[in-house]
């Protein structure tokens, strides 16, 4: 009975999604608008509309850890980092990796800068963040002129937004390469499971149950068999995908596995404490931000190819999104707790929401109403169950 | 007395938490006009107990029964034991700095109606009630600007101030200083004349043995016996016995000192207040610590103790640091803290909860925090499997009691943390450690367990800076003791010379002539 509790409580977000999913696909089904979770078109949508949340929910979590800090700023850099990216490759022509180049060093520029103010100037987050919410969309719609700015070479684009195998390729071919691709992924999973647990108890170490490590292993692969199948119905392995899994690999070892990780839960946990073990905390805080304009920059990479276009509404609202996802992922609002798999939960639930709500065709206004609600009470869920834990 | 009804009884009181029971069908019950004192381990379940006769676990959170004044009472919260009458002080004052004794003293009770606070009522009423505590003050000063010693008076007053008839005392002297401690026993005992009911809550037990009629032990969630006075024997050494289920014949452990060269040393230390520049922390400092050696700095509180303590450790206080430090003869300076921990020097604060320890994380990641690189593999990746043995042997090897190092900080009992704490040091393999009041507030067995663990270190050569307001704690374990007052080093005494009367008199002493 503890137990179960505890395996409640520890994925609730990932239960909190499939019964989402479930309950969409139950009211798309008997209201005979098809199907939502089966289909491959859906599925390849679901990637590439939400692929920027979860780039931007990972550098949004490391601010957070820091101590419940935010970034409101990151929508802003978005636009500014396309309008960039826009004038250099289609107006000037300029090499596309130079361009890329530029875009990230400019986004990181940018986080070093309000990561100085927060962090050695001290002055508060939101405000700064607040500040350079503005300033930043500003000089983008100075550099765009209010005019999109489009198209974008091929040769960019399939960096970001093709499909594996390219373009034009035999559905036969594109099914079967999908299935090899699934097969490969979940054969080096179930290895790489195998190989450290074999590891752990050569050296003497305490290994998990075989049950939770064949529960685990059943449950990823059957996800990844899953999802690669159906998305070889449609046009492939998105590319973005690859992206994602990479980012959000390095982020999860990062925060996991790492000592500079570790001291971004510490210092979110208690700053004082940490700073007192020897922890250089305002070296830490610089680093989340400046990581933070790095990975904004990388998402409007992603955007401009995605549309095609450098929009000048490009970026509106997404601090609003990363910041959702870190919370309804399990993020303390305080800092300390959450993680990278969390957040991604968490931007893959707003995506489904999101995506959902549209299928079902209901009003702009009243997704809006629900969307806030959610997150109102994932925020809710984690101080009752801190409450919770104090009385005890 | 004796024969009479009592005023409250508590009857096979049970509750239960997710994972613990902590209170396991207790008894207890009060007369009315005595001093009935509760004592126990920490983790024993006094705070539990007061909680729920309280009424902060109402009715039906727990089993079994209250009766209050001949009647079974069902409170569903605070507000409904205090209409009867029952009053809790606890240990962390709840007052609001930036308001006025006057206003504090009436939070939730204002005087006038919910439109119209009607003020000079308030601040009459105030000076009445702090006339009878003997609070001599304005009702319209602010509370920040009042010792702890008034600040704890203003709350008894709070609690007359709603004809409180069982008084709850939690902790009440653990942070006063001897005099206003003194003074707030004898306060009690007045109360008593006049009728007043009370429950005191300590740990310490001289000052149990003073006033108390009768005294409630509790063990594990347990009642363990009531000594009566005047009946029952009530000595120190017996209400140890029932505390902790065995005799402690001696409340420090024997160490034969080994005392080696000398490790550290400070000269003319001077340090300045952070905010207020000007005002000089530590004047001129000059100690030195040898190997096996424990030595003790004593001083009232606000003498720069800790703050001589952290501004040694990598300039963790202070600005405008002056003087010269050398380890092992040779002259260093620390950058920061982290070449503080480089050079084998661990600061265990006073402040565990706040300072010490990340109480939202497991036993494990603070046990390694401040030496993650022990842990790693390569130089900056964590070891997760080697982190877990480590945090395993650490938890065993300094007794901290915990189902598993997956457990969270904040769910350890003081003592425990505390024990955490030193481990968390002792993991970072000090050769001088600067324990900063380890032992407050945590209870006499864990207390007996850190001393072990101080001897342990000495035994092994390293050195122990013990900075302490315990002073039977520092002539019990060190063997020297230098005495610090207003930030200047005003005396030295070797163990053999060292007593209360002599310590409290260099104090004195210095601060006349300053």
């Amino acid at each position: 009975m503890e137990k179960a509790k505890s395996f409640l409580s520890k994925n609730a977000m990932f239960i909190g999604l499939i019964v989402v999913m479930l309950l969409f696909e139950m009211l798309i089904r008997s209201s005979g608008r098809g199907t939502m979770l089966l289909s491959p078109f859906h599925l390849t949508n679901l990637i590439s509309q939400n692929g920027y949340v979860v780039i931007l929910a990972t550098g949004m979590l490391l601010c957070i850890l820091t101590g419940g800090n935010i970034d409101l700023s990151v929508g802003s850099v978005v636009i500014l980092v396309s309008a960039i990216a826009g004038v250099l490759i289609v107006d000037m022509g300029v090499n596309v990796y130079v361009t890329i180049l530029i875009c990230l060093l400019t986004g990181t520029a940018i986080g070093a800068w309000q990561a100085f103010l927060i962090a050695y100037l001290r002055v508060p987050p939101f405000v700064t963040t607040l500040a350079g919410m503005l300033i930043f969309r500003g000089i983008a719609l100075l550099i765009l002129g209010a005019q999109s700015i489009s198209p974008f070479p091929d040769n960019y684009r399939v960096l970001f937004n093709s499909f594996i195998p390219g373009a034009g390729s035999d559905p036969a071919f594109i099914q079967n390469l999908s299935l090899t691709l699934a097969v490969v992924v979940c054969v080096g999973f179930i290895g790489l499971q195998i190989f450290s647990r074999i590891s752990k108890e050569r050296k003497g170490y305490t290994v998990e149950s075989i049950y939770s490590m064949l529960a685990r292993i059943i449950i990823i692969s059957g996800v990844v068999m899953f999802v690669f199948t159906r998305l070889g119905e449609n046009r492939g392995i998105p590319i973005l995908l690859v992206w994602l899994a990479a980012i959000v690999m390095i982020y999860s070892y990062f925060t996991q596995n790492t000592i500079p990780g570790r001291y971004l839960y510490a210092m979110g946990g208690n700053e004082k404490a940490a700073r007192l073990s020897g922890i250089n905390t305002k070296r830490m805080k610089f680093f989340a931000y400046t990581n933070m304009g790095f990975l904004s920059a990388v998402a409007a990479l992603v955007c401009v190819a995605r549309f095609n276009a450098a929009t000048t509404t490009v970026g509106v609202g997404f601090e609003l999104d990363a910041i959702g996802a870190c919370f309804i992922g399990g993020a303390s609002a305080y800092g300390g707790i959450g993680r990278v798999g969390g957040a991604v939960i968490g931007a893959i639930f707003m995506g489904v929401l999101d995506m959902g709500m549209s299928i079902m065709g209901l009003d702009v206004n009243l997704q809006r109403v629900i969307k806030g609600s959610v997150l109102l009470a994932a925020v809710i869920f984690d101080v009752m169950s801190k409450s919770r834990k104090q009385a005890a | 007395m004796g024969m009479s009804e009592p005023l409250l009884r508590m009857e096979n009181i049970t509750k239960v938490f997710p994972g613990t029971k902590a209170l396991d069908n207790v008894n207890f019950s009060v007369q009315p006009g005595e001093i009935h004192a509760i004592v126990g381990e920490n983790g024993a379940g006094k705070s539990t107990l007061m909680n729920v006769l309280s009424g902060l676990y109402p009715y039906g959170a727990y089993e079994g029964a209250i009766i209050y004044d001949g009647e079974e009472c069902r409170f569903s919260g605070i507000r409904d034991s205090e209409k009867k009458g029952i009053a809790i002080i606890h240990q962390e004052l709840a007052l609001v700095p930036y308001m006025t004794i006057g206003e504090n003293m009436f939070l939730g009770n204002e005087r006038g109606s919910t439109v119209k606070i009607n003020w000079s009522e308030t601040f009459t009423k105030a000076k009445e009630f702090m006339k009878t505590v003997g609070l001599n003050e304005s009702p319209q000063t602010l509370v920040k600007d009042i010792g702890v010693g008034k600040q704890q008076l203003v709350e008894i007053a709070k609690a007359l101030a709603k004809n409180v008839r069982l008084l709850i005392l939690d902790e009440p002297t653990a942070s006063l200083n001897e005099e206003d401690s003194q003074n707030l026993l004898i306060l009690l005992l007045r109360f008593k004349s006049e009728g007043m009911t009370s429950i005191l809550i300590s740990h310490k037990l001289n000052e149990v043995e003073q006033v108390a009629d009768s005294i409630t032990v509790l063990r594990d969630g347990a009642t363990i016996e009531t000594l009566v006075k005047g009946k029952d024997d009530i000595s120190e050494g017996r209400i140890i016995k029932g505390m902790v289920g065995r005799e402690i014949n001696e409340r420090f452990p024997a160490r034969e000192s080994n005392i080696g060269e000398t490790t550290l040393e400070v000269k003319d230390w001077t340090v300045f207040h952070p905010v207020y520049i000007g005002r000089k922390v530590c004047n001129k400092v000059n100690i030195h610590l040898r190997k096996g050696e424990v030595v003790g700095i004593s001083g009232l509180m606000g003498a720069g103790r800790t703050e001589l303590a952290m501004s040694i450790f990598g300039k963790s206080y202070g600005t405008h640091i002056t003087g010269e430090l050398y380890l092992n003869g040779k002259r260093i300076s620390f950058r920061n803290i982290r070449s503080a921990i480089n050079s084998k020097i661990a600061y265990v604060t006073e402040d565990r909860k706040n300072d010490g320890l990340i109480l939202s994380d497991t036993l494990r990641l603070n046990t390694t925090l401040a030496n993650l690189s022990r842990t790693s593999k390569m130089h900056y990746s964590i070891d997760k499997d080697k982190e877990m043995k480590y945090a395993e042997e650490y938890k065993t090897r300094f007794g901290v009691k915990a189902p598993s190092i997956e457990q969270h900080a904040d769910s350890l009992s003081g003592g425990n943390q505390q024990k955490l704490l030193l481990a968390k040091w002792m993991f970072t393999e000090p050769e001088i450690m600067i324990l900063d009041e380890p032992t407050r507030g945590i209870d006499v067995g864990a207390k007996y367990d850190i001393y072990n663990i101080i001897n342990e270190l000495v035994a092994q050569g390293k050195s122990v800076l013990l900075i302490s307001s315990d002073m039977p704690e520092l002539l019990g374990m060190c063997d020297r003791i230098y005495i610090m007052n207003e930030g200047n080093i005003v005396g030295e005494m070797d163990r053999s010379e060292a007593n209360q009367e002599a310590i409290m008199a260099v104090i004195l002493q210095s601060s006349k002539g300053a």
